[in-house]
């Protein structure tokens, strides 16, 4: 105790420690605005502040002395919190009631500073339906659009004096005999997935094709197909009718009904078009005195696509045994989908390109 | 193909059913209906009257005749009339007031030309019959007065027009139909090829067939002492009419309704033109023949002629020649009915772009047991109705076909549909197609080889292409059905007999799939981005012209100039394939702009056709009896042009809009260079750019992009030639890339970072820099300048003036650093900017601005 030094600590004064303290419950009363009291709370309870001064002087009173000045100042700092925290709450609600109010803007002002594009329908239809396909396993096989003769005609049973050749309006490439078109269809990627892949198959594939029509409202030279192939043992017309009512659903709701209707086609046999009833006017407006449908043409019926069972002779020319494997196969017009299932009144709007027409369908369909 | 629904009862028993039930029991049976044609359902009130008296008016300006004819009522009528052609006497149609002509036509009584008329007198056009309309219909004379002419005449009928698959020939006749039609309903089936035919009793104008693979049937028959001025009857232009086909004369009129009634073609001749034998054979080296058209017609040594002493008088089976054919004084007939080779016809059709009846019908394949048959109901028609005399005998070539046969399980068809058909349902289909059926294989049918139509029926293909098993059955397809060569076009023709209805639905189960591709995947990635940064997707026309190139300004050696041409393009000024995406999308912007949208952001995706140097100029067309080899396939695909997937961008007009918060941005070059980086993003590619001279870019504004070494494509502002050229927006841009390209570079799984939780030390520096430097590589010093410790650069400021001096410009960079381990000194991170400052003053001689 021989150091013992007793020093008079002013700021620890009790007078002294409540005039630090009526002045910072003074400065903070007197606080009229956030702003206002963050300065108050710096003077009077930051790291620099009268009360956190004295604080610190704690230490050098003498032991005996320390309990009292720390009880003193501790209820003057917790004073001055207490009355922070009751002002912050007071200003924030003022706040609230009038600076969030005069601060107000009209939120219907517009803000297309950058208006977003869109993807073409006819890209997201082809995506659509591919997604379809790879949820039930299948994958997504591609093929050229200008195309060897061979794949887009021989392979699939059109040999060259066909009159179904001559059906397809073909664009010939460099000379007419150079043996390349721009493909007619889809199918050749079908030849292309069984010769690449092998057995078993099962492929979508879809994309530009190409037929020499001049364009007008329900024609147009270049436009886009999809097509199905699922070749493996046993696969029969029931498994063709399986998935093709199945991905009806998928394209236009539960309950759709299908149906299927001899056709021919040179690379399937049996041969069949798949039709919808309409889902629109499920099939009223076909009878007579029913409101006329805009969807079917008040047919009833429209006419979705072409399928049908692998032809054997397609299957040989890839080198698959049609002995062991069957296949079916299918395909639908992406212009003719984008037509019936969101009434598209004419093929151009699907061709020129005009923004207008894009921009409603977004990024999906 | 046109059926009257009265000519397809002649043949089948149909029960009463409406059109439509017809239409619909054929379309479920492969012969889809088109429409439906009703004539004369509304017609009401139409008789036949005889006319008693005729007053001709006059004082009018034309001649105008008031009648009184007989109905057959309390007392005749009086009508007005303004044809000529008649007497008083004749039998007419008459139309009484109150009545209907097709049409929905009414008529009444009224005043005209001074006088009542009560009902009209009616022409064939008038009562929908034929086109006929220079005057009214006179009947025979012994027609009943006040008989009910649309039943007399039959006016009324329903018309199937069907569309008939090019499979099938048999269906492009009332004959084929009907067989049809009777499966459907159940009922019996008259075939009208049911006749009997006479002895032959030696033959009729001499006639060979010189080459077999052109023909294997020609027969000839003849009448003499024809009135070419015989009339068809009405029954029959009425008929023909209705087919579709327009009547000429009673000779043409008759081998017309035959083919539609039959589906065999036939050929009439003028005898008294022919010189000698007729010989069927390929066209010679230099041989022309006028057709019947009147066209000249340069023959091609495969095309199959009818010939004569005097050389070519027909193409078979397409048209005949111009100086053999029947006119208005033709007594002597020659009628040629004959089985032509299908490809044959199907070539001659199509060199010559001569499709015909004929010719549509040959080339889908007719029954080869027809011809006998049907020359022989032509002759007896121009007997009966032309009075002509038949002459006895007929000319009958052929060579011996044997008939194709088909040998599969019994099961087969069910196999194929999914489900189990009795045994005897199958055969049962199969013989009411006309196939004869036994029991058990015959292994014979698997030899073969090519029938003259060209179909492959057995041998090595055939071999493949059997179905044995179980219960096997032998069928021998009708001769009206050359389509059916294979077990599974058997087994079609039992399914669609037995209904494509009963077919069941399974979902196959497929097994698991891999989903998109890395390259599929990319695309729709790239579409999103595109289409959030504000861009629009087109889908254009791939089809280009030189005139394109022009303006494009691309240099005369420039490759994207050497582009796959089209034989045969849409138009003359498009012939050639795109090689550059951005020609399609400008048009499609100049036509938004003309529309009134002058602020345009647009992409597109999708191939280039760039041929490749040195390809063959054909790609071979192999063979389909196996699968052909690898090299085979090389083959074909050498010879295919290089189609790289590519994407495109073009801009006009404010890219950031104006409103009310002010003034929008023009689009510029770099919105163009930020939409490669944006698509390089999505392939989590980096793009390196350098600035390049390349059309159609401006020489000052044009960025080259690379993807590490790989040029990958260009970005910038359009030169001003090529605004104008195309009548662009000023300061368009654009941007095209080789998707393909950056497909090749993707860097594969991302490696997550380690994220540094330590803080970050920030400096600021000013670099300057003479003018032309390029900011990235300014950057790029600065980069590998300041080393490990460096987390990003970023330019805020870029300043040209005085304080800089002239020819230099200031680049004001904010460095940040971090330690992955430690809180950085700031002796640590000045040192790093140093080295940084450093390096970017020994690559690009920057000085530290203020040092």
């Amino acid at each position: 105790m021989s150091d013992y030094d007793p020093v008079e600590v002013t700021p620890l004064h009790a007078d002294e420690v409540s005039r630090m303290e009526a002045e910072a419950l003074d400065a903070i009363k007197s606080a009229g605005s956030l702003d206002a009291l963050k300065q108050a709370r710096l003077a009077h309870a930051g790291d620099r502040s009268p009360i956190a001064l004295a604080n610190r002087e704690i230490g050098t009173l003498p032991p005996a002395a320390r309990a009292e000045a720390g009880k003193r100042v501790g209820a003057a700092r917790k004073a001055v919190s207490a009355a922070l925290a009751a002002r912050q709450a007071e200003l924030e609600a003022e706040r609230d009631a009038r600076v969030l109010v005069e601060e107000a803007v009209d939120v219907t002002l517009p803000w297309d500073r950058r208006p977003r594009g869109a993807r073409h329908p006819l890209t997201t239809m082809q995506e659509r339906i591919a997604d379809t396909f790879v949820a039930m396993g299948y994958e997504v096989a591609e093929g050229p659009e200008l195309e060897g003769e061979w794949f887009n005609f021989d392979a699939l049973n059109i040999a060259t004096d066909h009159p179904a050749r001559s059906e397809h309006d073909t664009f010939f490439v460099g000379s007419a005999d150079s043996g390349m078109v721009l493909r007619t269809q889809t199918s050749p990627v079908q030849v292309r997935a069984m010769l690449g892949r092998g057995v078993p198959c099962y492929v979508i594939s879809s994309g530009k094709t190409f037929r020499t029509d001049e364009l007008d409202a329900t024609h147009t030279p270049v436009f886009h197909q999809v097509e199905g192939l699922a070749v493996d043992k046993g696969l029969t017309m029931a498994h063709l009718k399986g998935t093709l009512d199945r991905f009806a659903e998928v394209m236009f709701g539960e309950g759709i009904t299908t149906r299927f209707r001899p056709n021919y086609f040179p690379f399937t046999e049996p041969s069949a078009e798949m039709d919808l009833k309409c889902f629109v006017c499920r099939g009223a407006s076909a009878v007579p005195g029913n409101p006329p449908c805009r969807t079917c043409k008040s047919e009833g019926w429209i006419e979705w696509g072409g399928c049908g069972m692998v032809n054997p002779r397609v299957l040989v020319a890839c080198g698959i045994d049609p002995a062991t494997y069957s296949g079916f196969a299918f395909g639908m017009g992406i212009e003719r989908t984008l037509m019936f299932r969101h009434n598209v009144e004419d093929m151009r709007d699907m061709v020129e390109g005009d923004i207008r027409f894009t921009l409603p369908f977004g990024m999906e369909i | 193909m046109k059926v009257p629904l009265s000519w397809l009862r002649e043949y089948v028993d149909l029960p009463a059913v409406t059109a439509q039930e017809v239409a619909d029991k054929l379309t479920a049976a492969r012969l889809k209906l088109e429409s439906i044609t009703s004539y004369g359902h509304d017609v009401k009130n139409v008789v036949v009257g005889e006319v008693l008296e005729i007053e001709e008016l006059t004082g009018f300006k034309k001649p105008i005749r008031h009648c009184r004819v007989e109905v057959g009522e309390a007392t005749p009528r009086e009508i007005v009339c303004g044809a000529t052609n008649f007497a008083a006497g004749d039998r007419v149609p008459v139309v009484l007031p109150g009545g209907v002509l097709p049409g929905g036509f009414e008529v009444g009584a009224r005043k005209t030309y001074g006088r009542m008329s009560e009902g009209m007198i009616c022409s064939e056009r008038e009562l929908g019959l034929t086109d006929e309309h220079g005057g009214i219909m006179v009947l025979p004379p012994d027609t009943p007065v006040g008989a009910d002419v649309a039943d007399l005449l039959g006016l009324r009928d329903d018309v199937l027009e069907l569309e008939i698959t090019p499979d099938v020939g048999y269906a492009l006749s009332i004959r084929g139909v009907a067989r049809e039609a009777a499966t459907a309903f159940g009922v019996p089936f008259r075939d009208p090829a049911d006749v009997e035919l006479p002895a032959e009793t030696g033959p009729a104008w001499p006639a060979s067939i010189a080459d077999p693979t052109a023909c294997d049937r020609f027969v000839l028959r003849e009448v003499h002492g024809f009135d070419p001025a015989a009339q068809s009857p009405l029954w029959m232009r009425v008929r023909l009419a209705r087919a579709g086909m327009r009547p000429v004369s009673l000779a043409v009129d008759i081998t017309n309704y035959l083919m539609l009634e039959l589906g065999q073609p036939l050929h009439a001749f003028d005898r008294s033109k022919l010189t000698g034998e007729i010989v069927v054979r390929r066209a010679r080296p230099g041989e022309r023949l006028e057709t019947l058209d009147h066209v000249v017609r340069d023959l091609d040594p495969d095309d199959i002629l009818i010939t004569d002493g005097s050389g070519p008088i027909s193409m078979a089976g397409t048209m005949g020649g111009l100086a053999t054919e029947i006119s208005g004084s033709s007594t002597d007939i020659v009628i040629e009915a004959a089985h032509f080779s299908a490809t044959g016809i199907s070539r001659e059709s199509r060199r010559h772009r001569l499709v015909s009846e004929a010719s549509k019908r040959f080339e889908r394949g007719v029954d080869r047991e027809l011809p006998l048959v049907a020359s022989w109901k032509a002759v007896r028609l121009l007997a009966e109705l032309g009075g002509a005399t038949v002459r006895p005998g007929v000319t009958h070539a052929e060579t011996e076909v044997e008939p194709a046969r088909i040998a599969m399980p019994a099961g087969h068809p069910g196999a194929v549909a999914g489900l189990t058909y009795d045994r005897d349902a199958v055969v049962r289909r199969l013989e009411q197609v006309g196939c004869t059926v036994t029991d058990g294989d015959d292994p014979a049918v698997r030899r073969g080889g090519v029938d003259p139509t060209g179909v492959v029926t057995g041998g090595e293909l055939a071999a493949k292409l059997a179905v044995t098993g179980d219960d096997m059955i032998t069928v021998t397809p009708p001769s009206w059905r050359p389509d059916l060569t294979d077990p599974n076009d058997l087994a079609e023709e039992v399914i669609r007999l037995e209904g494509y209805d009963r077919l069941p639905s399974i979902l196959p189960k497929a097994p698991a799939g891999a989903g998109l591709t890395e390259g599929q995947r990319l695309r729709r990635r790239v579409g999103r981005a595109l289409a959030a940064a504000g861009y629009v997707e087109v889908l254009a026309y791939p089809f280009v012209g030189d005139g394109d190139f022009d303006h494009l300004q691309l240099p005369a050696d420039d490759a994207r100039r050497r582009a796959v041409r089209l034989v045969n393009p849409l138009t003359e000024d498009e012939p050639l394939m795109r090689t550059t995406l951005l020609p399609g999308l400008l048009k499609t912007l100049v036509r938004n702009v003309g529309r009134g949208f002058t602020d345009v952001a647009l992409f597109e995706m999708g191939a280039v056709y760039r041929p490749r140097e040195g390809a063959p100029a054909a790609a071979p067309v192999l063979g389909v009896e196996r699968r052909p080899t690898d090299e085979e396939l090389a083959s074909v695909e050498a010879a295919l042009p290089d189609q790289p997937q590519r994407v495109a961008v073009v801009l006009a007009g404010e890219f950031d809009r104006s409103g009310w918060w002010g003034g929008g941005r023009q689009e510029c070059w770099a919105d163009a260079v930020q939409a490669a980086r944006i698509v390089a993003g999505e392939a989590g590619i980096e793009l390196s750019v350098v600035a390049d001279q390349h059309e159609p870019w401006h020489p000052g504004r044009c960025a080259a992009l690379y993807a590490g070494d790989t040029l990958v494509g260009h970005a910038g502002e359009l030169h001003p030639r090529v605004v104008e050229a195309y009548g662009l927006p000023p300061r368009t841009s654009a941007m095209e890339l080789e998707l393909s390209r950056l497909n090749h570079a993707m860097p594969g799984t991302v490696q997550a970072p380690q994220v540094s939780a330590y803080p970050v030390a920030t400096q600021d520096v000013a670099l300057t820099v003479p003018d032309f430097t390029p900011v990235a590589d300014v950057e790029a010093a600065l980069r590998d300048g300041a080393g490990e410790l460096l987390e990003s650069v970023r330019l805020f400021d870029v300043y040209t003036g005085e304080q800089v001096g002239e020819g230099n410009k200031s680049l004001a960079y904010t460095l940040r650093f971090r330690a992955q381990d430690r809180t950085l000194t700031v002796e640590e991170t000045t040192a790093a900017r140093d080295a940084a400052v450093a390096m970017a003053a020994d690559r690009v001689g920057a000085h530290l601005r203020g040092a």
